[in-house]
């Protein structure tokens, strides 16, 4: 744009307004959140629509995680003689960071995507100003919902993929070394303490809340066409993906610092 | 002018002829350092129907955006009957809004939800009816706008023509007292037009719908329009009869009438 300094239009610059804007966006969720009537019935679809358009993909991920963890960590833990210890680190492994970061990261190439994509095309048929004009508050019904939906059906996913994990890595075990499942999971839960579990499950709250947050404040922002509207879908995922990790390195260092190391 | 019925049967007595519905004082607004509206006034009297016309980005749906508040202006004020709209926020913007059936130019029609769906959509939130009730009265209104048998068919199986008729049966489905379009004719073959069009001014001869409608057509124009307002350069460069417009000496006028005889 003429009359534009170098320093205004520098991508910089347009990056720190954009997280500006998002700020508020998510100032706007805080608000309108208490705002009655809450849209139930729309986020339990949300939620079902979340949960078995990505099932199969975290389980296929799960799977595939627990396999490869038990086989790689199998010839290692052997040379020192401590194979016994496999069922617990695995356990601990899955629990604690394998299973909620890459279930999330997973999640938010598959719900990042489709709610980017979903609403910004909402808003470029001017579908969202139709929910205005009509007094059916699109922030609501549209950002709301999913967040919530992501907020809640992220944990529900992740504990899944870690017991699938686990059973991946059980099943890898049976057939190496022909373990009896008692063993296996006795002594995989040996070492996990509660207060892991609950704080590394419940994380991944905070990645749902990441992902659905980040893909409606670009969806909805989205001017132009379809263009655009791909766009907003595909920076959904990479800032989501960027968020995640971000958000994984304060919260690990946050709950080390309140319940102690491993 | 004799007292008019809805499509419920709820009896509507003639409005005063003075009374202004919509009226806009001295409206600016700008888009960065583009000023799009530069100071636009003007009075949309009961029962009538008036007629925007324009140049491409002239700025006409930025206008009739501003009177629903789905753009904030910048300066001037937006009354309709009687209050003052653009400071309204909240449940008084809501009540406002209700009273006015907004037609999107694409239609905006909620494309997961079949025709009957978008128009239940808004009755079921902002009526008592129940189930049954509701489902007659979109019945009623799809086969006033002739496509009740599309009516639980998805917007995507509709052609252009069907799809703007029942984005104005969605419009309609509160029985609003005023009417705003945004180029219902555009892309309708010459019938769809006429069909159209005529719609337009049996909803404000049987009705007492007051409507603003912004077209490129003159076909449309000449149909629905009792009064045109001439959008140029930000300001409402004349107003009067579509005849009195053709007619003028102005060159802008000229140009426009001329090149769009074509
Ligand atoms: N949200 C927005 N942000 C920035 N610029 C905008 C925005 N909305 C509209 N404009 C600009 O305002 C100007 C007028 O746009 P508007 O959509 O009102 O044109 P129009 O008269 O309806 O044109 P058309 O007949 O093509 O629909 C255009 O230059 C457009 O680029
Ligand atoms: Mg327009």
């Amino acid at each position: 744009m003429p009359g534009k300094s170098f320093i205004e239009s520098s991508i910089l610059v347009e990056g720190l307004g954009r997280i500006g804007d998002l700020a508020l966006f998510v100032v706007e969720f805080f608000k309108k959140f208490w705002r009655r009537p809450f849209e139930w019935r729309e986020t339990f679809i949300q939620m079902d629509e979340a949960g078995s358009k990505s099932f199969i993909l975290v389980s296929v991920t799960g799977l595939a995680i627990g396999i490869v963890l038990s086989m790689q960590s199998r010839g290692t833990l052997a040379r020192f003689g401590a194979e016994a210890v496999l069922p617990s680190m695995l356990a601990l492994s899955v629990f604690k960071e394998i299973g909620p970061v890459i279930t999330s990261l997973v999640l938010a190439g598959r719900l990042g995507a489709g709610i980017g994509a979903e609403i910004g095309s909402m808003r470029v048929t001017e579908q969202i100003d139709a929910l205005e004009v009509a007094a059916l508050r699109p922030f609501n019904y549209l950002v709301v919902t999913r967040v919530i939906a992501c907020v809640v059906v992220f944990p529900i996913l992740t504990i899944w993929t870690d017991m699938i994990a686990l059973t991946g890595g059980y099943l890898e075990s049976v057939l190496a070394s022909d373990m009896d499942y008692r063993i296996f999971f006795n002594s995989a839960f040996s070492d996990l303490r509660f207060s892991d579990l609950i704080v590394d499950t419940l994380k991944t709250s905070v990645f749902g809340f990441i992902v659905a947050i980040v893909s409606c404040f670009l969806g909805y922002n989205v001017r132009g066409g379809t263009r655009e509207v791909g766009q907003a879908a595909m920076a959904a995922v990479v800032l989501s993906a960027l968020l995640i990790f971000l958000a994984d390195v304060v919260i690990v260092r946050i709950s080390i610092t309140m319940f102690g190391g491993v | 002018m004799v007292e008019s019925q809805t499509f419920s049967g709820q009896h509507r007595p003639p409005h005063s002829p003075s009374e202004s519905v919509i009226r806009l004082i001295d409206v600016t607004k700008s888009f960065g350092e583009v000023d799009v509206l530069k100071g636009i006034s003007f009075d949309v009297s009961t029962d009538s129907s008036a007629v925007i016309m324009g140049g491409s980005g002239s700025g006409k749906s930025v206008l009739i955006r501003s009177i629903v508040k789905l753009v904030t202006i910048d300066s001037g004020e937006v009354w309709i009957r009687g209050e003052r709209v653009d400071v309204l926020d909240g449940h008084d913007l809501d009540r406002v809004r209700l009273g006015i059936g907004f037609l999107f130019q694409g239609g905006a029609l909620f494309d997961s939800m079949t025709i009957a769906e978008n128009m239940d959509f808004i009755l079921h939130r902002h009526s008592d009816l129940d189930f049954a009730d509701r489902r007659l009265r979109v019945e009623e209104i799809l086969s006033w706008v002739d496509i009740v048998d599309k009516i639980d068919q998805y917007p995507s199986e509709l052609s252009g023509g069907q799809k703007k008729r029942a984005a104005l049966a969605r419009a309609l489905v509160l029985e609003p007292e005023i009417m705003i379009y945004d180029e219902p004719t555009t892309g309708l073959d010459p019938v769809s037009v006429r069909t159209v069009s005529e719609l337009i001014v049996r909803l404000r001869d049987e009705q007492n719908i007051t409507s603003l409608t912004i077209t490129h057509d003159l076909e449309c124009a000449r149909i629905i329009a009792d009064k045109v307002h001439f959008l140029y350069d930000g300001r409402i460069l004349e107003s009067g009869t579509l005849h009195e417009l053709q007619r003028s000496g102005l060159p802008e006028l000229r140009n426009f009438f001329g090149t769009s005889r074509f």
